[in-house]
């Protein structure tokens, strides 16, 4: 891989979230998929479209050949006209060399309907089973007024510093809360208040 | 956009759950930053380093690493700006294909893919092959007739609505950031506005994700802009993993403009392109060194992206044009009339688009944002099926309407009637008449032009990512080849006027409908965008030459001519004034004679300036002055009578300031003296312990006299970066001017700008 210290440099972000990064760092290994792969026999051809020549029909000829050996003579086979017509024949061809790698689409594809599938499974567990978990708990944050700004309530209440949460089950419960906070904060901007991004 | 908190090296892996302690020096949300603090922040650190550099060898080399720490963010964002539009490309290309069938034998194959080994296709059929069916062939075992033209009709209008459902509802859960072009959004940023979360990582992962569900959906809508924000958001990311970009808001711009060219390069495979637009559309500040810079990080993302090989050919854009057949100055005509087409379709699409917006923002259409969302992608995929031409993809489109027809093109589009005894190879085909397959493709492409017109006013600002380059490339495209295979069918059948005599000689090749429709493109793109340099730039890399390059200028040109005659503003700059952005564009002028005496705060008959005096108020008279106001800052004089200015306190470090000083310093009460002097005030004995703000105060605030010119006011806010500025009378404080009381200045004086010159 290309970046084997990169698992440690995101660890030193104070970051709120995990699997933004988790994802990050697949699509990082996943700049090797496309160094490492193969050239399988799928991957390469020489593609020559033949227009209709007189009464011979338009065709189209594939074949597995490299770049310097993609053109008209190496590739029509079988040749449809005699030997004096090969030459006008073979101006009228268009012969093109392609390259795919087939092991990255497949790996590009596989892993964005992962990503789309964890997604969709987050979305599912957030909108219907955590309002259910979280109902025995009040609210300690009603929607109040947005005018109060920050900065009162902080200088009436200074944030207790030393009250940390000690568990990493209790720590990951606040970073979510705070990033739940968060975007419900950006959706009233956008969606409701229509402050930005209209 | 969280700021990186104070990281001890003993912090365990764990202390990133936790939430970062706000610093002095730290901005709130939705505030400006303060240019020339950070530009002082960066020297003395760039100061430091080199001091300590001398020290030891351990020394030497961080200073050197931090040296390089600038390229190594660059490599760093090419790579993955230029994956991610590598995936995005692949993912898109595939989904697409999804609305109307499935590979069999492997299903993320395209149709393209999976038809490539495929030795069944025939010349007149390229595109069938038997392991890609249509939903009908494999639900109902039937490709053609009625019933698998409406099953297929029906999957694919499903289709569309399921992945745009999934867009907006995605958008909505986890980042309702992601919606939009996200260009205004970024042009505000980095004139130094602060938007927390904008460029964060889940913003960065939804944005991407749902790009590629909406692109695929068919709506009309591009994934350029969309690409500049993923690009930018991906500098953010790696701005905050090094110290020197991630505490100072200024340094990290440079970041951002940087990535901000690395998105349109990897968007339209064009580097230089990508750094102009980084320069002229999306910079504020823009210093040299970001220039070079920029370039190398464009680069890298355009080679990262070449290296997936999204579209099989090496090519970065599935429009790139391969043909240089030579064009005539008597074309400039029909180039110049598309370029005026361009101007008043920008000038159009920017009218509605706004009122479009306006009424979203304001009426209870705004409070239906996924029901907009699949109603309009219902309008889009029950519209565009029975057309070939918008049932592709746009970009296909546009590459379809770029090509040139050769011998070998089987596309309605290139039926003109052939000369059955022709031998010319495939370069040099003569002009030929028309055969019925163009002139049915004709009235398709006016159809579709028409709704492409009328369907992005209402796309573009739904709260789905959307990107506005491939729309109007698409329009002016389609515009721009029907005018070419008119003056195609004119030069063939009239070749002995005097205009064609010329030049068009019968038996030759005289008109590339192709260069008609990028030229048309370009036009439109102008028209919208209002750019200009880049746009030449951009679309001269997408042909590959500077052959094009008179026709590309001359349509440019005019389209900004004609589209400036009916109002200044581009697309984003409408979009930043609909939002209220406060950002102070560098391309207006400001030309009228008002002083900063007529601007500045406050009026006659507002209460006075809330001012902190050096050494006579208390602790509980500044809170209660923080607590009763909302300014974000307060000018600090002598004392009340004398009111002689000594600095400038804002309002977030005075609350951290104070708050700190009770938790901390014992003795400070609310009776305690606040003081700003370097030694204490004399006190009564048995007195509070006093508390010193010095260290908070900025001492050397900008300030203009009360007759200074608004035209040298706007200019200092513009070129310094000012968040305000103070306004003296021989050496007493009057007022102050925001930065906010400039733009409604200017706002205000814009509207009664057209009566006043009209009698100059």
């Amino acid at each position: 891989c290309l970046f084997p210290q990169a698992p440690t440099m995101f660890a030193q972000c104070s970051r709120n979230s995990m699997s933004p990064v988790v994802l990050l760092v697949l699509l990082g290994c996943l700049l090797c998929a496309p160094a490492q792969a193969s050239k399988s026999s799928e991957d390469i051809r020489c593609k020559c479209i033949c227009p209709p020549y007189r009464n011979i029909s338009g065709h189209i000829y594939n074949k597995n050949v490299s770049q310097k050996d993609c053109n008209c003579l190496h590739v029509v086979e079988p040749m449809p006209v005699p030997g004096n017509d090969v030459e006008a024949y073979c101006l009228l061809c268009e012969c093109r060399y392609e390259e795919r790698s087939t092991t990255t689409i497949k790996v590009i594809i596989i892993i964005y309907l992962s990503v789309v599938g964890a997604l969709l499974l987050y979305m599912a567990f957030l909108v219907l089973v955590d309002p259910l978990i979280r109902k025995p708990d009040a609210y300690s944050h009603p929607l109040h007024n947005e005018e109060e700004s920050e900065d009162t309530r902080s200088l009436a209440v200074p944030t207790p510093a030393g009250a940390r949460a000690n568990t990493v089950l209790e720590r990951v419960e606040g970073a979510q809360q705070r990033w739940k906070r968060q975007v419900q904060e950006q959706r009233k901007t956008v969606f409701d208040r229509h402050k930005m991004l209209s | 956009m969280v700021n990186a908190g104070d990281m001890n090296g003993s912090g365990n892996l764990m202390d990133f759950l936790d939430e970062p302690f706000p610093d002095v020096g730290t901005y709130e949300d939705f505030h400006t930053i303060d240019w020339l603090r950070e530009k002082s922040r960066d020297t003395d650190r760039h100061r430091k380093i080199t001091s300590k550099s001398k020290e030891s060898i351990w020394e030497f080399i961080k200073s050197l690493l931090d040296a390089w720490s600038g390229w190594v963010v660059m490599l760093l964002i090419g790579l993955l700006a230029g994956t991610l539009a590598g995936v995005i490309d692949l993912a898109v290309d595939w989904m697409t294909d999804l609305k109307e069938g499935v590979c069999l034998s492997a299903f993320w194959y395209s149709h393209e893919q999976c038809c490539w080994t495929s030795n069944e296709t025939t010349f007149d059929d390229r595109d069938k092959c038997p392991q890609w069916q249509k939903w009908s062939e494999l639900l109902v075992t039937q490709s053609e007739g009625a019933s698998a033209y409406i099953l297929n009709y029906f999957l694919y209008i499903m289709w569309a609505l399921c992945f745009a459902f999934l867009a907006v509802s995605l958008v909505r859960v986890f980042a309702p950031y992601a919606c939009g072009s996200g260009i205004p959004e970024i042009k505000t940023i980095l004139s130094g506005f602060i938007i927390r979360g904008y460029l964060g990582k889940w913003t960065l992962l939804i944005k991407t994700v749902t790009l590629v569900l909406v692109v695929s959906s068919g709506l009309s809508l591009g994934k350029e802009g969309p690409l500049v924000h993923v690009a930018c958001c991906c500098g953010n990311f790696f701005s905050s993993l090094f110290s020197k970009y991630s505490k100072n808001e200024g340094k990290r711009r440079e970041v951002l403009s940087a990535a901000a060219a690395a998105g349109v390069s990897v968007a339209f495979g064009a580097p230089i392109g990508g750094v102009l637009f980084s320069l002229e559309e999306v910079s504020y500040y823009f210093p040299l060194k970001t220039l070079w810079r920029s370039f190398f990080a464009a680069l890298v993302a355009a080679f990262t992206l070449r290296s997936i090989n999204p579209f099989g050919n090496s090519r970065l854009v599935l429009f790139y044009v391969e043909y240089h057949t030579p064009w005539y100055m008597a074309e400039l005509f029909p180039f110049i009339l598309l370029g005026v087409f361009g101007g008043l379709w920008g000038t159009l699409f920017i009218r509605c688009n706004i009122a479009w917006c306006r009424r979203r923002k304001t009426t209870r259409l705004g409070k239906y944002p996924v029901l907009e969302v699949i109603v309009i992608t219902a309008i889009t995929a029950i519209i565009a099926y029975p057309n070939p031409y918008t049932r592709r993809s746009t970009s296909e489109l546009i590459s379809e309407l770029f090509n040139d027809c050769g011998a070998l093109e089987s596309s309605q589009l290139c039926d003109y009637i052939n000369d059955p005894n022709m031998t010319r190879p495939v370069d040099d085909i003569p002009d030929r008449p028309a055969g019925p397959g163009v002139y049915s493709a004709m009235w398709q492409l006016a159809l579709a032009l028409v709704f492409k017109i009328v369907i992005t006013i209402f796309t573009f600002g739904m709260k789905i990512p959307s990107g506005l380059f491939i729309p109007s490339m698409a329009v002016g495209a389609m515009a721009g080849r029907m005018v070419g295979i008119g003056v195609e069918q004119l030069a063939y059948h009239h070749h002995d006027w005097i205009i064609f005599r010329n030049w068009c000689r019968p038996g030759a090749d005289c008109v590339t409908p192709g260069l008609y429709a990028m030229v048309g493109a370009a036009a439109c793109l102008g028209g919208v965008t209002r750019m200009t340099v880049s746009l030449v730039v951009i679309m001269f890399e997408l042909t590959g030459g500077l052959e094009y390059i008179v026709p590309l200028m001359a349509a440019a040109v005019t389209s900004k001519w004609v589209a400036d005659a009916f109002g200044k503003e581009g697309i984003y700059e409408a979009h930043i004034h609909l939002n209220g952005y406060p950002f102070l564009d560098v391309k207006d002028e400001f030309t009228h004679r008002t002083l900063a005496t007529d601007v500045m705060r406050p009026r006659r008959g507002e209460a006075p300036l809330s001012v902190l005096t050096q050494d006579s108020m208390t602790v509980e008279d500044v809170e209660t002055l923080i607590k009763e106001t909302d300014y974000n800052g307060f000018p600090v004089v002598v004392s009340k009578d004398s009111e002689r200015l000594i600095g400038f306190a804002q309002r977030r470090e005075l609350i951290l300031a104070i708050k700190n000083a009770r938790q901390r310093q014992d003795g400070v009460v609310s009776n305690s003296i606040v003081y700003f002097t370097e030694d204490p005030p004399e006190l009564p004995p048995n007195s509070p312990h006093p508390l010193k703000l010095r260290r908070i105060l900025n001492l050397s605030p900008f300030t203009v006299t009360d007759h200074t010119p608004m035209e040298t006011v706007v200019d200092i806010f513009r070129k310094l970066g000012l968040r305000q500025c103070l306004v003296t009378r021989s050496g007493r404080l009057l007022g102050i001017i925001t930065k906010k009381d400039v733009l409604r200045h200017m706002a205000q004086m814009a509207n009664q700008d057209p009566e006043s010159i009209m009698f100059n």
